[in-house]
């Protein structure tokens, strides 16, 4: 469960995060919704434990993400909007992540194949030598193969085309039982089928939540 | 521990392939290539020859260039990566801000280290396969001094690279310290001196507190063991310690410079936002 209260962020004199209280809890897929600028990626950077909190706290299954970052990390899977230009090569970056996340490199591999991302025909490219749409499998990739309680997707499909999409989808589908996941996007139609959930965030505050 | 060992192993990867190493190994090889093409062990000048000379040639170079390299590479490791948004990335898995610290401390000292003291040992092997004298003190107080200036520039490198925002502001600060060290403050002891407004010992001492003066004068320490090319300075010094003692000093003490900043970069780290 993830827990969020009274949370305050500045940066300089702007304020980016407002006094911010929610909750996720298990099952629940919540689509982050606001304009840009509306604190929606400062809240996901603090439940990753990134930002050390003006004010308030976050807790992750009762933890704090930047005390006990690794034993909070250990549950939750992320991918960012727009992939990092990561100079190791794929096989460095499934070696990094199968050693400090204990994720099995053949399910990143079986991951990846369900997104059409052929693995082994580029184990030895930078990853940031990939095309957007490329890098991008390679991240849902091994965000499925952490197989974490949370997951935590940031614009995910950005850099997708429909039938990526749909593979993206349906390996959610697939995997969303018994976890937290949290989208940020702007398009809810895109998730609509997935989400039970949206927030809304406007200037650093949360302004509507609502179940569907 | 693990996961320690697998971030230097994969920083040291990611650099030895990067072009800056490419460039970085080749200035350091092609120095002493360079050296051995120009005959210089065969040249005798103030009374060394041989190897020493060449070494003594390659270490006065390599006192200039070696910190700048260092903090160009250096000081964006963490700064470019939060730039670039790599860090807010690669620590979103179970790592800890420790592990992944050091571990890129360790993977980037092997990699600045290695190719310096590679050039030395390409030099000696060379050497002794044309039938020269190996001068093996010189050989290992090189080595030992090149690993403490090594320290202490990436210590200082990481510390910069921890509280920047932006990869530019790095490289200037970088520049800035490189320059500073280097020249800035001979010149302004110097003109101090020459105003006589402070002791002689004192400037001496501010001196020899800057890693690359200690460095230098270490350097020419074996081959002219009462430092006579130093002039007045050299009573100070020798009056102060002996030589075996300034020897363990100048390299203790640029090791100890690295690692404080190093800790301090890491005490900035662990306190600031990560992206």
């Amino acid at each position: 469960m993830i827990k969020v209260s009274q949370l305050t962020k500045k940066f300089g004199s702007h304020l980016s995060l407002d006094n911010v209280s929610c909750e996720f809890k298990k099952n629940e897929s919540i689509a982050l919704m606001g304009a840009n600028g509306a604190g929606k990626t400062t809240l996901i950077r603090s439940i990753l434990g990134y930002y050390h909190p003006n004010y308030g706290e976050v807790l992750i299954n009762g933890l704090n993400p930047v005390k006990e970052r690794v034993k909070v990390l250990e549950s939750i899977s992320f991918v960012p909007q727009l992939p990092p230009p990561i100079k190791l090569n794929l096989d460095e970056l499934m070696q990094y992540i199968s050693i400090s996340a204990k994720v099995d490199k053949d399910l990143i591999m079986h991951y990846a194949n369900e997104m059409k991302l052929d693995v082994k025909e580029n184990l030895y490219k930078s990853f940031f030598k990939l095309s957007g749409g490329m890098k991008q499998k390679m991240l849902i990739a091994i965000s499925l193969a952490k197989n974490s309680s949370i997951i935590i997707y940031d614009e995910p499909t950005a850099n997708l085309d429909p039938k990526a999409r749909d593979d993206f989808y349906r390996l959610l589908k697939q995997n969303e039982d018994e976890k937290i996941l949290l989208f940020v996007t702007h398009r809810l139609e895109e998730v609509k089928d997935l989400v039970n959930r949206q927030i809304y965030m406007d200037l650093g505050k949360v302004v509507s939540d609502e179940r569907l | 521990m693990k996961n320690l060992i697998l971030i230097a192993y994969l920083d040291l990867k990611e650099s030895i392939r990067a072009k800056w190493f490419v460039v970085y190994s080749l200035v350091f090889g092609g120095l002493i290539a360079l050296f051995f093409i120009a005959g210089v062990t065969e040249s005798q000048v103030m009374g060394f020859s041989g190897l020493s000379r060449l070494l003594l040639m390659y270490i006065q170079i390599t006192i200039v260039i070696l910190p700048i390299f260092i903090l160009i590479t250096t000081v964006r490791s963490i700064s470019g990566d939060r730039d670039n948004h790599i860090l807010e990335y690669m620590l979103s898995f179970p790592i800890s801000l420790k592990q992944y610290y050091w571990g890129k401390v360790i993977g980037r000292f092997i990699t600045v280290y290695i190719p310096v003291v590679f050039a030395m040992i390409i030099a000696i092997v060379y050497g002794a396969f044309k039938g020269a004298i190996i001068p093996w003190s010189i050989f290992f107080l090189y080595t030992g001094l090149l690993f403490a200036l090594s320290s202490a520039f990436l210590g200082i490198a990481f510390f910069v690279s921890s509280f920047v925002k932006s990869s530019e502001v790095a490289l200037g600060i970088a520049f800035f310290i490189w320059i500073f060290l280097l020249a800035f403050i001979d010149i302004a002891l110097i003109s101090l001196m020459m105003q006589q407004r402070f002791n002689e010992e004192l400037i001496i001492l501010i001196a020899m507190l800057n890693p690359m003066e200690i460095f230098r004068v270490a350097a020419i320490s074996l081959f002219d063991p009462e430092l006579t090319v130093m002039g007045p300075v050299a009573f100070y010094i020798l009056d102060s310690m002996s030589q075996s003692v300034f020897i363990l000093v100048s390299i203790g003490y640029p090791l100890t410079i690295g690692l404080v900043f190093a800790f301090l970069g890491f005490k900035i780290f662990e306190k600031k936002d990560l992206v």
